[in-house]
């Protein structure tokens, strides 16, 4: 039996949240199929197949694909699909929009946002925002999972040497109904929030965009990625994909720096998984400081420059 | 154009959820539940294009026990015309009906409705699944627009949907009837008035169970237990910036 795993990519980019879910792959037994969907795909083709642990790539190729929207894509995985046991993709807005669409044409019940794989049909997943973990079996024939990228290490990206598959693309059909019109994505030199080594976060304390610069500064000392609190997305200080929190992106740094970040139950939901918690607040009982393993009471306006100057 | 939202009866977001000591399910005596945040919005949204002339009904419906009523009532408040409630005793401290049973329970009101549209959440915050939008969409043969920020009606077969993707905002146009699941920026949900609150008891509502709809709500995923998340320990306060970087190079050693 085998698994196929479902990667996420740009253009000419395999995406780390690819490589986690290969990792958790491996915990299944059978051999691990890496698909591959989009157009021109040669080149991502070729970075899939130097993944470790892979077994086979399979390449769905097609102008159809372009945009990889799921009404297109889901009839062809639900098809490739009957010849697994298990289908997993990453838990990001990508796999999340996919999956379930998947899911629905297979007539499974998916497990979202797995933690742990316990055995080939238990699976562990938190839910509540995180408060309380399930252990849950699975009693479809084929099971479909979404991936939570940091509770598995990354797959290393060479040292693998798997075939690379022509899949058949003989029955795809462009969706009549939906159009892709444009793509508006943030531009930054920054690393990526869910892969970071160290995330830099700002909330409503930040105050302002302009103000954000300090965020920038401190996380650019460190070589971080930036993040946000809902609040301070919503407020407009920063884009939507810095959002951290139950809702937004999952991250576990080596190190998070909490600044101007009351500490909701949702946004804790996000974060509270890296290894070392750094909290910057004026207010010395915020609910941010019962997690933080250093906190420091101060105006964030004064420290964080401090910080950055030192560092 | 008529709107269908199906809306959800959850733990309130601000509440910290216990685990029963017996770890089969959460606490839910006296606790207070409240509509998913995310269907608020649906209905805000709902309403705005009421409002505007574009939509001309809205029907609301959700799925769970009698309880589930307050969350349609609440609905009908802000400005719903009507409700529907698929009665089950499915237990719902853990998200109640799985969203797969949840999307075919849906695909039965839109045969009976034929909505031109459905505006749901992105994501019950119970069980955290962000699936049932998507099902439905598949099981209908519809577009879908998921974790949209905003939404424009263009006519009574199109609509232009800005969505929320990994990295940053993506434009669809999709023809309707469509599946669209909405996302925190979409808008922010009104109260409602006292008077619309009365007059929200004498708005109509119909009562259906599963076995009337032809969906079997037996489930496919089985709890084995539950279990507590890793506690975190508060750590200390540091003095100063200098004792921050000390211990962060020196005790933690992440810099
Ligand atoms: C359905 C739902 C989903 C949600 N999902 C998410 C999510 O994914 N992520 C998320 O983050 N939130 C989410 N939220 C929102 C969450 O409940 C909180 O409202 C939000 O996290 C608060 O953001 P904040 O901490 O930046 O703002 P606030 O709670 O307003 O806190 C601001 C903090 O800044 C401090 N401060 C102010 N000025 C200064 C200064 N000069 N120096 C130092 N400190 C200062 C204050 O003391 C305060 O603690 C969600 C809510 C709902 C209902
Ligand atoms: N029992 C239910 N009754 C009505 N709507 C529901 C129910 N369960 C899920 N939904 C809808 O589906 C959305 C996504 O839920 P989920 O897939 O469970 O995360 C919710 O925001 C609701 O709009």
């Amino acid at each position: 039996m085998a698994i196929l795993v479902i990667s996420e990519h740009s253009a000419d980019q395999i995406k780390s949240s690819t490589l986690n879910c290969v990792t958790a792959a491996l915990k299944l037994s059978g051999d691990v199929d890496l698909l591959v969907a989009g157009n021109s795909l040669s080149g991502i083709a070729q970075q899939a197949s130097q993944i470790s642990g892979v077994s086979k790539v399979i390449a769905l190729d097609s102008p159809s694909l372009i945009h990889q929207l799921p009404e297109v894509l889901a009839p062809l995985i639900a098809s490739l699909a009957k010849n697994y046991t298990h289908v997993l993709a990453p838990a990001t807005n990508f796999g999340k929009n996919l999956l379930p669409r998947v899911a629905g044409l297979l007539d499974v019940q998916q497990i979202s946002d797995v933690i742990e794989i316990v055995s080939e049909d238990t699976f562990k997943r938190p839910v509540y925002a995180g408060n309380a973990i399930a252990i849950v079996t699975s009693s479809d024939a084929i099971k479909l999972m979404t991936i939570r990228a940091t509770s598995f290490d990354p797959a290393q990206v060479s040292g693998g040497t798997s075939s690379v598959e022509q899949g058949d693309i003989s029955s795809v059909q462009e969706f009549a109904g939906t159009k892709f019109v444009k793509e508006e994505l943030t531009k930054s030199e920054r690393p990526e929030l869910p892969a970071a080594k160290i995330v830099v976060s700002g909330g409503r304390g930040v105050g302002s965009g302009e103000n954000f610069s300090i965020i920038y500064g401190l996380a650019d000392k460190l070589g971080a990625a930036v993040g946000a609190s809902r609040a301070a997305v919503d407020a407009g200080y920063v884009s939507n994909d810095y959002q951290v929190g139950q809702t937004g992106k999952i991250v576990a740094p080596q190190l998070y720096i909490a600044v101007g970040i009351s500490g909701a139950i949702q946004h804790l939901a996000g974060m509270k998984d890296s290894k070392v918690i750094v909290a910057i607040n004026k207010d010395p009982d915020a609910p941010i400081f019962q997690v933080a393993d250093y906190g420091l009471v101060a105006d964030l306006f004064e420290a964080v420059p401090e910080l950055t100057e030192k560092l | 154009m008529k709107v269908l939202i199906p809306v959800k009866r959850v733990v309130d977001y601000n509440v910290k959820i216990r685990i029963k000591s017996d770890k089969s399910g959460i606490e839910l005596n006296n606790v207070k539940m409240s509509m998913n945040p995310f269907d608020e919005i649906a209905v805000e949204e709902a309403v705005r294009l009421k409002e505007k002339g574009i939509v001309s009904e809205i029907v609301v419906v959700s799925i769970g026990p009698d309880k589930a009523q307050d969350v349609i009532r609440t609905a009908m408040a802000v400005g719903a015309d009507r409700g529907i409630l698929v009665k089950t005793d499915v237990p719902t401290d853990l998200g109640g009906v799985e969203p797969l049973a949840v999307a075919k329970t849906l695909k039965a009101i839109i045969d009976k409705e034929r909505p031109g549209l459905v505006i749901m959440g992105k994501q019950s915050i119970d069980d955290d699944s962000n699936q049932t939008g998507q099902m439905l969409a598949a099981i209908m043969g519809w577009p879908q627009a998921t974790f949209a920020s905003e939404i424009v009606i263009d006519s009574e077969s199109s609509a232009h949907v800005t969505r929320e993707i990994d990295g940053g905002l993506e434009t669809l146009q999709i023809s309707l009837p469509a599946v669209m699941t909405v996302d925190l920026r979409l808008n922010e949900p009104r109260y409602a008035a006292l008077p619309n609150i009365m007059k929200a008891k004498q708005k109509p509502m119909e009562t259906f169970s599963a076995e009337d709809l032809g969906v079997d709500y037996s489930p496919r995923l089985k709890l084995v237990s539950l279990e507590e998340p890793p506690v975190r320990s508060a750590g200390i306060k540091v003095e100063s910036v200098d004792a921050l970087i000390d211990k962060l190079k020196n005790e933690a050693k992440v810099i």
